[in-house]
């Protein structure tokens, strides 16, 4: 198959699927008797400048969340358990880094390499608990979810710092802030300096996949567990090892906003990027690149959204209908665009009986 | 004989983006015979079934059923015609019962009651098929599926019916009961193609054989008219290779020992007990056996993927019964497994990175914890070159090549980098003639160099022709040993059943 083809094959599963959200949301908008046109015009204007900050941020936090969940699926581990990784590590590194033990920016690294532990270890347990006993990582990760937001939760509430009515953890000082880099003015906010982070996971993510014997045993785990096992992968510690790694993305998905805005644990953190997470992991096909754009796309739809209810009475929440049907279009496009070009290879192959089909040779009868 | 002509296909071609799959094919198929249809792997046997069975749709071309032109435009209206198919892989639910699985589909024809019941029932005594309606597929053996699959078609209404190498899954038993089932059918007026590469079976069970060569029908004939030998001839349309035992190149160095290894499966039956076998450099010890008798286990055993209840395994003097597979196969083995889909390939990635599966760490396919793209490439395109692997090019998904090119693309990739010992179970499996004499000779070649080979193999001419040695192997026993210069099929068979055991042992 020649490159062109290649390409316009994996292009054309997230456009049918685009194109399919925007027919089905705009036939729901309709159906509740509103107007599909004023929505796509709101939904598909430019944003304003403040927007394509928030846009920036969010895509980050999401691209993390999802490159997390990709690493379990690259070798069939459905790691559901993102959320309750990166609460209860977004918690751990607050509390430390607002406890201020360390000066400036060596505080936000080692908050940062805590928020990795503290996100690996909650992973794991799910990894340890599948190899020993046999427990499906997503059974056992939905509820370390449960078990990890009510557990922050009570340790909030009973040792957490009383603001108003609300409680938070210690307000991380001064220096140990991250500023971030304001492209438009003072008021529209800035792009967090943790930005960086997603660039860098995303870049060690794809040279440990695709360039090193880890990712390698990684993806052949994947591929097939019988014959990954037959060439000398020792499976059970693929399963942790690969739990440890999302575990530990999971772990720095807030980090960006914690040290750029929020500055403590509180109020103001973001639950469910750990679910919108494994639907861009899905959209994106678990390359990095691909998360990249479904991670955009999706924070560009939830911050257009907010548009909705400023200036119209369609609800925002029609934008989560589009984001499903594009995550439910894009898995039923893959899989047709796969079994395609599976039929186009074999096609390929069965087409030459002989190698080089040359000149038909004498038939000999008996 | 019945002269009246069931199938007959004229001057089909079927072109695919490029090239031609079948030109000019010419078959014709008398009714009430069993016709076998036999040719290399890619030889365009599995384009014309797909074209008899409606799966696809000749370019150019007449296909005539019973006197009746026709055009299939889909399987359902060969099916109208009264032609069925069984596949190569079963295609059953396994947690439904047989009654379930036949009806399934057809739920019109008889109901899904009694009715039904009455009727799977009459097909299943009326062939001799002995099958139970309200057994669960689950349980049935290999043999009992591939009949609830012949039933499935009869319960349609078929009366021709194809079967694609129908006895590639069965053992030696399960084949002669399938052939009297076959005959059982034919002698009920059915007409059966049956396609095989296995030219034994097709001289021992068909009326007619047309053999294909690249793409086209290149010749007809009886069992009566010709030999095995002329068979293959045509097929391949060359000189025929024969496993023919050389001088012998064993030396007296010992590269594999098994001591006294014994194998508990978890409820605690023997799977092996005491196995004792030695392997010297440049020595191919040949186990026989019928399939089930612990050779698979024998093969996991070695390769670390069980661990062993008692015993040793050593290897150049060096006990490597705690070692891992991979630190195993760093040792120096090569695995030709027994299911390549299974254990040997990743059939949702290229060819190179299946060059790399199983040498993640050794050169060429790694430098230090990298993979070595470039090196991996290359040495595929090596293997390419020297196994005669069909392909467009080392891209393509490994999924995408035939059986027989798969297994060419496995044994290159386990007889590289200088194995010192290389277990192949099955190493020839569904592989075409030409690619069998290509991988032999590789095996010879390397045994010359001093590589030591533990070869588990149903056939027994590769067997007698390859090995140094053979043993025996029952009920997980090493039983006997033989010497393939003297031992003749009938006495291997006759231990490989226990009916020599005191003999041999």
């Amino acid at each position: 198959m020649s490159i062109v083809n290649r390409v316009a094959t994996a292009l054309i599963a997230p456009l049918v699927a685009v194109v399919a959200a925007m027919v089905i949301t705009s036939v729901v908008i309709t159906v509740v008797g509103d107007s599909a046109l004023e929505f796509w015009q709101i939904v598909l204007s430019a944003p304003a400048d403040r927007a394509y900050v928030n846009i920036v941020n969010q895509a980050t936090m999401i691209f993390l969340s999802a490159l997390a969940a990709a690493i379990g699926f690259r070798m069939n581990l459905f790691n559901i358990g993102v959320e309750g990784q990166y609460t209860i590590a977004a918690y751990s590194a607050a509390l430390f880094a607002g406890a201020a033990f360390l000066p400036g920016l060596l505080n936000v690294a080692v908050a940062l390499l805590l928020a990795m532990a503290v996100g690996a270890f909650w992973a794991g347990i799910a990894g340890v608990l599948r190899v020993t006993r046999g427990v499906s990582e997503v059974i056992s990760t939905i509820m370390l979810n449960a078990i990890g937001l009510t557990l922050v939760g009570y340790l909030l509430n009973t040792y957490g710092q009383q603001t108003g009515n609300a409680r938070r953890t210690p307000v991380i000082e001064v220096e140990s802030r991250l500023p971030g880099w304001t492209p438009f003015l003072e008021r529209d906010g800035a792009v967090f300096n943790l930005v960086i982070l997603a660039v860098l996971a995303g870049v060690g993510y794809s040279l440990l996949l695709n360039r090193t014997r880890f990712g390698f045993d990684l993806r052949a785990t994947g591929f097939s567990e019988s014959a990954a096992t037959a060439s000398g992968v020792n499976v059970r510690k693929m399963v942790v090892i690969s739990m440890l790694l999302s575990g530990a993305i999971a772990g720095l998905v807030w980090m960006p906003a914690l040290f750029g805005q929020a500055h403590s644990f509180g109020t103001s953190f973001q639950v469910g990027l750990g679910f919108i997470g494994i639907a861009v992991a899905l959209l994106g096909r678990n390359r990095p690149l691909g998360i990249m754009f479904g991670a955009l796309l999706f924070a560009f739809l939830n911050e257009q959204s907010n548009r909705l209810t400023l200036e119209t009475d369609i609800s925002q929440d029609i934008v989560q209908i589009t984001q499903g049907v594009i995550v439910l279009a894009i898995v039923v496009a893959y899989e047709v665009v796969r079994r395609y070009r599976v039929a186009a290879e074999r096609r390929n192959v069965s087409s030459r009986p002989e190698g080089d089909a040359k000149t038909p040779e004498e038939s000999v009868p008996v | 004989m019945n002269a009246e002509v069931a199938i007959e296909a004229r001057d089909v071609t079927k072109r695919f983006p490029g090239v031609v799959a079948n030109r000019d094919v010419n078959i014709s198929i008398r009714a009430g015979t069993v016709h076998a249809l036999v040719g290399e792997n890619g030889a365009g046997k599995s384009t014309l079934m797909k074209i008899l069975y409606g799966v696809q749709k000749q370019d150019e071309g007449t296909l005539s059923v019973n006197g009746r032109e026709v055009s299939f435009g889909s399987p359902t209206d060969a099916i109208a015609d009264g032609i069925g198919m069984v596949f190569q892989h079963f295609m059953l639910a396994d947690n439904l019962t047989v009654a379930e699985n036949v009806v399934l589909g057809s739920e019109k024809l008889h109901g899904i009651g009694d009715d039904a019941h009455a009727e799977i029932k009459r097909i299943s005594d009326a062939y001799g098929f002995g099958l139970d309606p309200d057994a669960l597929v689950e349980r049935l053996g290999v043999g009992e599926r591939q009949r609830v699959e012949i039933l499935k078609v009869l319960y349609r209404g078929a009366q021709i019916i194809i079967l694609d190498e129908p006895t590639a899954v069965l053992v030696p038993q399960e084949v002669d009961a399938l052939f009297d089932n076959l005959r059982e059918l034919k002698a009920e007026g059915h007409t059966i193609l049956f396609i095989s590469h296995k030219l034994d079976e097709v001289l021992a069970v068909a009326d007619d054989i047309t053999v294909m060569r690249r793409g086209t029908t290149v010749g007809e004939t009886t069992p009566a008219d010709t030999t095995k030998r002329q068979l293959a001839e045509l097929m391949v349309g060359s000189e025929l290779p024969s496993p023919q035992s050389e001088h012998t190149t064993v030396t007296d160095e010992v590269q594999l020992e098994v001591e006294d290894l014994t194998l508990h499966d978890e409820r605690g039956r023997a799977l092996l007990t005491d196995i004792d076998l030695t392997i010297h450099r440049g020595e191919v010890l040949g186990i026989a056996g019928v399939e089930g008798n612990g050779q698979a286990e024998l093969v996991e055993t070695i390769m670390g993927l069980r661990k062993p209840s008692t015993g040793r395994v050593v290897l150049r003097g060096k006990d490597m019964s705690s070692w891992s597979t991979r630190e195993r196969r760093d040792a120096g083995i090569g695995y030709i497994p027994e299911d390549r889909q299974r254990h040997g390939l990743l059939l949702d990635a290229p060819l190179w990175e299946n060059r790399i599966l199983g040498h993640q760490t050794r050169e060429p396919s790694v430098k230090g914890i990298l993979i070595n793209r470039a090196g991996a490439r290359a040495d595929t395109e090596r293997i390419v070159d020297a196994y005669d692997v069909r392909t467009p090019s080392i891209d393509t998904l490994s999924a995408a090549l035939s059986g027989g090119n798969q297994q060419k693309l496995v044994v290159g990739r386990e007889m590289s980098g200088e194995p010192v010992l290389l277990i192949a179970a099955h190493p020839t499996r569904g592989v075409d003639i030409g690619a069998q004499a290509a991988i032999w000779d590789h095996i010879r070649d390397a045994r010359r160099e001093g590589l030591a080979v533990l070869l588990i193999s149903a056939d027994l001419d590769e067997l007698i022709g390859l090995s140094d040695r053979i043993e025996v192997i029952l009920r997980g026993c090493l039983v006997g040993g033989f010497d393939p210069q003297s031992v003749t099929p009938q006495d291997l068979g006759s231990a490989m059943t226990g009916g020599g055991e005191e003999a041999a042992s």
